[in-house]
């Protein structure tokens, strides 16, 4: 066995524990610290395949955003467990027939006889000069230009969506606008008023 | 050299890059050490003090008598907390803040893994430290703690997005994400005046300040706040394991200092035409670099949150976004300076 295959064993089964225990664990935060630990095994195993670009932005994006926010999320929750699994046996059987079908489904395509191993050439290993980033922009700002667009204008369409659902500001909350307030100049807050020293009205004498 | 390597054998390569991992390792220890009697004497001259005189010569050994007292503390975990991530926590912020240090190039050819994907990889790793304040925050079981870790996330999360796009300028200047190449495309006769800082400067500022917001330093330090969340995350840390947060916080402050000079400032470029480049210039403009996060400390208060929010989504990501179209478009006229 040579060294990359045992690197990819040992990967692989931290990939299948991690995955695991996102599902199995109890405390929906140490899911998601589970689920940061399968992305960057994952990273891992494509970096094994050569794709160091889409290994690096897997981490970048999914651990380094997406999921900072799901924990963001999840760490406020107020979870109370013994409610959570309240109705655990109403939901197996549709799940069961969820997880049959698709487990079929993937049974169909990995096991078939269109799409197995021997039909993929395994791939020329690469000059440590190849850049993987460079063919990646230049295959998708040329080849797949279009379809790559339509990706892009997809998920635009799902940014607007997303900030317009959550856009019901309330009329009557009060709120600080920072914009506003960082304008702020002398004269709208301080009225320097001028008052000339008044002479006591009987004169001279103090009193 | 050549009999080591007949001794080990195929261990060799293991053992010869562990000790490069510990030449670049040992040394920003130690500059981390001193970066913290830095800010205390440089704190200490701009209030009118002089700052720790008392522990050596000029207050010299006070670092160590500083890690010393930090080793043989206890350290305390709280009550609720959950043990394993709270002893996690600190250790994933180090990580974050020296595996970074393997794809910087101190000089042509002085870089422990010269990656062709080095910017990425760098921006993937510091991207993870948040990971140490965010778990510190929850497996504390403290209120404090807890807001201190969920404003560092959402921090974050806004000031690397500015950062992002500060760097596709400079991916744009260099045609390359290795860091060696980004430097050497800023090489040219004019020395100082070939560096991407002139023509990418709204992203030079943009990309200074967010660094000082991603390293959670004043005045971006909401994350710790001590006047109204105590100190935030690592409230409930003492000892070696507050030691190592703060051994993190000052790394990250050098590494950013680096980043910063191989991006806009030349790298081991010298600024003079004609004088040989090397690493001592990168070391200057590090410490340049690192004189103005002490000097941020010492001059702004704290900024409101909602204020940093408001700086991070709403200034800078359309000022970064303005200038990749007006730098894209500039260099295709003839009024393009810098190839």
């Amino acid at each position: 066995m040579s060294f990359q295959t045992a690197i990819f064993y040992a990967f692989a089964a931290i990939l299948l524990f991690a995955a695991l225990r996102v599902i199995t664990a109890r405390n929906p935060v140490h899911s998601a610290l589970f689920l940061v630990l399968a992305f960057v095994t994952a990273a891992g195993l494509w970096m094994l395949l050569e794709a160091e670009f889409l290994a690096i932005v897997l981490v970048l994006v999914y651990v380094g955003a997406v999921m900072v926010l799901f924990l963001f999320v999840v760490m406020m929750l107020d979870i109370n467990l013994d409610r959570l699994r309240e109705g655990y046996w109403d939901y197996l059987v549709p799940a069961l027939v969820v997880a049959g079908v698709m487990v079929l489904e993937m049974a169909t395509i990995l096991l078939g006889r269109y799409f197995s191993l021997e039909g993929m050439p395994r791939p020329s290993p690469r000059p440590a000069d190849y850049s993987n980033t460079r063919e990646l922009g230049r295959l998708v700002y040329t080849e797949y230009v279009y379809p790559f667009e339509v990706a892009a204008v997809l998920l635009l369409v799902a940014i607007v969506a997303a900030i317009a659902l959550t856009l019901r500001a309330r009329k009557d909350s009060k709120f600080q606008d920072p914009a506003r307030q960082v304008k702020v100049k002398r004269a709208d807050r301080v009225r320097l008023v001028s008052m000339p020293a008044e002479k006591p009205a009987g004169g001279g004498k103090e009193g | 050299m050549d009999f080591f390597q007949q001794l080990l054998g195929p261990a060799w390569p293991l053992v010869w890059t562990t000790l490069k991992i510990v030449a670049i390792v040992l040394p920003i220890m130690g500059a981390v050490a001193y970066l913290t009697l830095a800010e205390r004497k440089v704190i200490g001259y701009i209030q009118v003090r002089i700052g720790p005189n008392r522990v050596g010569p000029r207050g010299l050994l006070q670092p160590i008598a500083d890690a010393l007292k930090l080793l043989t503390k206890e350290i305390i975990i709280p009550a609720g907390a959950n043990r394993f991530l709270f002893l996690l926590a600190p250790v994933i912020s180090i990580m974050a803040a020296l595996a970074a240090w393997a794809v910087i190039p101190f000089d042509a050819h002085l870089v422990l893994a010269d990656v062709n994907a080095g910017l990425l990889y760098v921006l993937a790793i510091t991207s993870m430290g948040v990971y140490g304040v965010i778990i510190a925050g929850w497996a504390s079981n403290s209120k404090y703690a807890f807001l201190g870790g969920l404003r560092s996330a959402a921090q974050i999360v806004a000031y690397e997005i500015a950062m992002g796009f500060a760097l596709v300028g400079v991916l744009m200047m260099s045609n390359s994400l290795n860091l060696g190449d980004i430097v050497r495309a800023q090489e040219g006769r004019a020395g100082l005046l070939s560096w991407n800082w002139i023509p990418l400067f709204p992203m030079f500022v943009v990309y200074v300040i967010s660094a000082v917001a991603e390293t959670n330093r004043a005045p971006f330090d909401v994350a710790e706040g001590e006047s109204e969340i105590v100190a935030g995350f690592h409230v409930e840390y003492s000892g070696m394991a507050f030691a190592i947060f703060f051994l993190a916080e000052y790394a990250n402050m050098i590494l950013v200092s680096t980043l910063a000079a191989i991006m806009f400032l030349g790298g081991w470029l010298s600024p003079v035409p004609g004088l040989p480049g090397g690493v001592h210039w990168l070391l200057l403009k590090v410490v340049f670099g690192l004189f103005f996060f002490l000097w941020f400390r010492a001059t702004f208060p704290r900024y409101r949150y909602d204020q940093i929010m408001r700086l991070g989504w709403k200034v800078f990501i359309p000022v970064t976004l303005v200038w990749l179209l007006v730098v894209g478009v500039w260099m295709r006229t003839p009024l393009w300076l810098w190839n």
